[in-house]
């Protein structure tokens, strides 16, 4: 076992994607000379040479399209868009043809790309740089999302990523690059698709992902000392949805609390909420909780910023509100 | 010359008739006698004859219209006559009826609807659905459990704090049949039912009622009646009751106390004695008619009651069938009943009730031996009679019950 942070975690999965399969190669804004914007291609094109390494004009549109042909055309190819902000620039190409193409051309071709793209707020980049629109990209068959909260998780989905067939946004947090975790030292894998219990508790089910998987956790130690033990399930992907870990918690605790960046309204705490109705109706012993961010473009102001966003103090708020 | 038809009165009490149909449409020929229409009084429905010959010019009343006695229901005229209707009808007044304002039954049914709402929201309980689910598994009612949540909401911990204490539990259900709830049915009663209730209400409320019974020995009678019976035809079968007509109505002759109506202080002996025999039917009973008992053959007295019994059974009782009592008999013989007590038929003085002939032990020259008994109760008017007389009448009676040939002679 190795410590290792998000980013050292992300770079090392798409190291040793593209030293395993020539095929896979990666392709963005500043990925190559520049060694990437957060640094995730850090000596990549010295080593892989730049028919693999290669650095785009600004033009997502671009970078997402010439992807989906390259992927179409036999490669494996790793989109980096610099921000998931700049992916609605891109849009129709992922949802339209990247999410489903393989089905409209009957199966004949398969569409093997990565689009990365890291999201979230907090570092006054202000309104169109800072969202977390991760609920959008979910909504659409045919596209897989992933959003890891650890490195350990990180790294063994972008390797999956990498491996499937299928086009998957794969969705990074810019204020977590160098959050640390423990990661295996030896080859693995995560599924695609698997929710994960990453604290267990019995008074209430806190269910989460991403960024707010770390602050879900410090919430949960707060509450600990009160007495309350709070249940953490990291969804890692958003789309298939796992819910069965998050039912079998909710089953134990009968409370619910969903944390997300993004806004509430249309959003992933939405679609678990409605899912937590549907599937455990009968062990549901208060209305489910949801802390995500305020309903505003977020602002530049730093203080405003971090009022918009959800914290802690949010979270442990929402917990006791849930148990009441 | 035109005549006008006018709503007849059918009995001494009735106010008002419904011309149930016509059974002679306009511009039929009608011969005096013929049956005109069927009126309903507040007993029966009666064929109503026609007073007049001639054409029935025209009918002044629709089918299912009631009218006061007295008002015009029709016109008959002679043949090839002209007539002038109003002139004719002038100084007759006509009513108009009276709709009932439906608006409260509209009130009445706005007022069910809101206590409903009502006891529905007192019978909502805030409860969670892991507590509802837990309170039904755990047989408790979640009536009598305190809510600690937002609200006053009813939550898990709530009720598994009442499983522990062990509160709150239902009744463990007994094994047994399960109750379906019965159907409450309101209605309003028949015509006949509401008269003969105003009617038996008044008798009970204006009459000073007592009564007086009697056990008869009725084998030599029911053997007199088993030899008639056995050389008659079946449709001509003597009855126990016409053995009791005969009887009660030579009775009579000697107590005319009880064959008399009073007013005031003013008393009519009847002279003619008419007996009344209560019939029952659907959702009431009637009384048909034996007119001039005491004079009539038994045979006479069973044809004729026979008569009458089955027209009323046919819905084609005449008014004279059933009007005119002066006593009133009313047997429950046919039911196997000991014996029972009714209620004075106004303008009567008495009514007798008879229940069933039926052999019992009974004690002879100091023997125990089985006889026949029948017993019968008077009912009379203690405003025009008394004890005595009256237990003077019953022993009179027994005369013709236990000695038939007093019926005959």
């Amino acid at each position: 076992m190795a410590e290792i942070t998000m980013r050292e975690a992300i770079s090392q999965a798409l190291w040793e994607e593209m030293e395993r399969d020539e095929r896979v190669f990666i392709q963005g804004e500043e990925v190559g000379v520049w060694g990437g914007t957060y640094a995730i291609t850090k000596g990549f094109l010295d080593h892989f040479g730049k028919e693999r390494v290669r650095d785009t004009p600004i033009s997502e549109t671009a970078i997402v399209g010439s992807a989906i042909g390259a992927a179409l055309g036999g490669l494996r190819p790793v989109a980096e868009l610099m921000t998931i902000n700049f992916a609605f620039v891109a849009m129709d190409h992922i949802v339209n043809e990247a999410a489903k193409l393989h089905y409209m051309f009957g199966g004949q071709f398969i569409l093997p790309l990565v689009i990365r793209a890291p999201g979230g707020g907090g570092r006054q980049l202000a309104a169109t740089h800072s969202q977390t629109p991760d609920a959008i990209f979910a909504h659409f068959p045919g596209l897989k999302v992933v959003a890891p909260g650890t490195p350990v998780d990180a790294k063994g989905l972008l390797k999956s990523a990498i491996r499937v067939d299928d086009p998957v946004l794969f969705i990074e947090n810019a204020t977590i690059y160098q959050q640390k975790g423990e990661v295996p030292a030896e080859e693995y894998t995560i599924p695609i698709g698997k929710s994960k219990v990453q604290r267990e508790g019995s008074d209430v089910t806190l269910v989460t992902y991403s960024k707010m998987v770390s602050y879900s956790l410090k919430a949960a130690e707060e509450l600990e000392k009160e007495g309350i033990e709070v249940e953490v399930v990291d969804l890692r992907t958003l789309r298939p949805l796992d819910m069965e870990p998050v039912i079998e918690s909710f089953k134990k605790t009968n409370r619910a609390v969903i944390v997300e960046e993004g806004w509430r309204s249309y959003g992933v705490g939405a679609e678990v909420a409605a899912r937590i109705y549907e599937e455990a109706f009968d062990y549901l012993d208060a209305p489910i909780q949801r802390v995500a961010q305020k309903e505003v473009p977020l602002p530049y102001n730093a203080r405003l910023e971090q009022m918009a966003l959800p914290q802690v103090a949010d979270i442990v708020q929402a917990v006791r509100e849930v148990l009441e | 010359m035109a005549n006008i038809v006018e709503m007849p009165k059918l009995g001494f009490d009735m106010a008002e008739g419904k011309l149930i149909k016509w059974i002679k449409a306009e511009n039929d020929t009608v011969e005096k006698g013929d049956a005109l229409a069927e009126i309903e009084t507040d007993k029966a429905t009666v064929e109503v004859e026609s007073s007049f010959s001639g054409i029935v010019l025209k009918h002044l009343a629709e089918a299912g219209k009631s009218l006061p006695v007295g008002e015009p229901i029709a016109v008959i005229a002679e043949e090839g006559e002209d007539v002038d209707l109003d002139q004719l009808l002038v100084g007759t007044e006509k009513r108009i009826e009276t709709k009932e304002a439906p608006e409260t039954q509209e009130k009445e049914q706005q007022e069910r609807v809101t206590e409903k709402e009502k006891e529905e929201a007192e019978d909502f309980v805030k409860a969670s659905p892991v507590a509802k689910r837990i309170a039904k598994e755990e047989n408790l009612s979640l009536a009598q459990i305190e809510g600690s949540g937002p609200g006053g909401r009813i939550v898990k911990r709530d009720v598994e704090k009442a499983v522990e204490r062990g509160t709150g539990k239902k009744e463990a259900k007994p094994s047994t049949v399960e109750i379906r709830a019965g159907k409450e049915e309101t209605f309003e009663v028949s015509k006949l039912r509401a008269a003969i209730g105003k009617r038996m209400q008044e008798s009970r409320q204006n009459i000073p009622h007592f009564y007086v019974t009697a056990s008869y020995d009725v084998a030599e009678m029911l053997q007199t009646r088993a030899q008639m019976n056995k050389d008659l035809p079946d449709e001509e079968r003597i009855s126990v009751n016409d053995f009791i007509i005969r009887a009660v109505a030579l009775t009579l002759k000697d107590f005319p106390n009880l064959n008399a109506s009073i007013s005031g202080t003013t008393l009519t002996r009847h002279g003619n004695i008419h007996i009344g025999v209560a019939v029952a039917v659907e959702n009431g009973l009637l009384t048909v008619v034996v007119r001039n008992a005491d004079q009539k053959p038994l045979r006479q007295i069973s044809e004729e009651a026979r008569s009458m019994i089955q027209r009323v059974k046919n819905g084609k009782v005449r008014s004279e069938d059933i009007e005119g009592s002066t006593f009133t008999i009313s047997n429950l013989g046919m039911f196997n009943i000991e014996d029972f007590v009714a209620i004075i038929n106004p303008p009567e003085a008495a009514i007798l009730a008879v229940g069933s002939a039926k052999e019992i032990p009974v004690v002879r020259d100091g023997e125990l031996d089985i006889a026949w008994r029948m017993k019968a109760t008077i009912s009379a008017d203690h405003r025009i009679t008394d004890g005595a007389e009256a237990a003077k009448f019953m022993e009179h009676l027994r005369l013709f019950l236990e000695q038939p040939w007093r019926l005959f002679a």
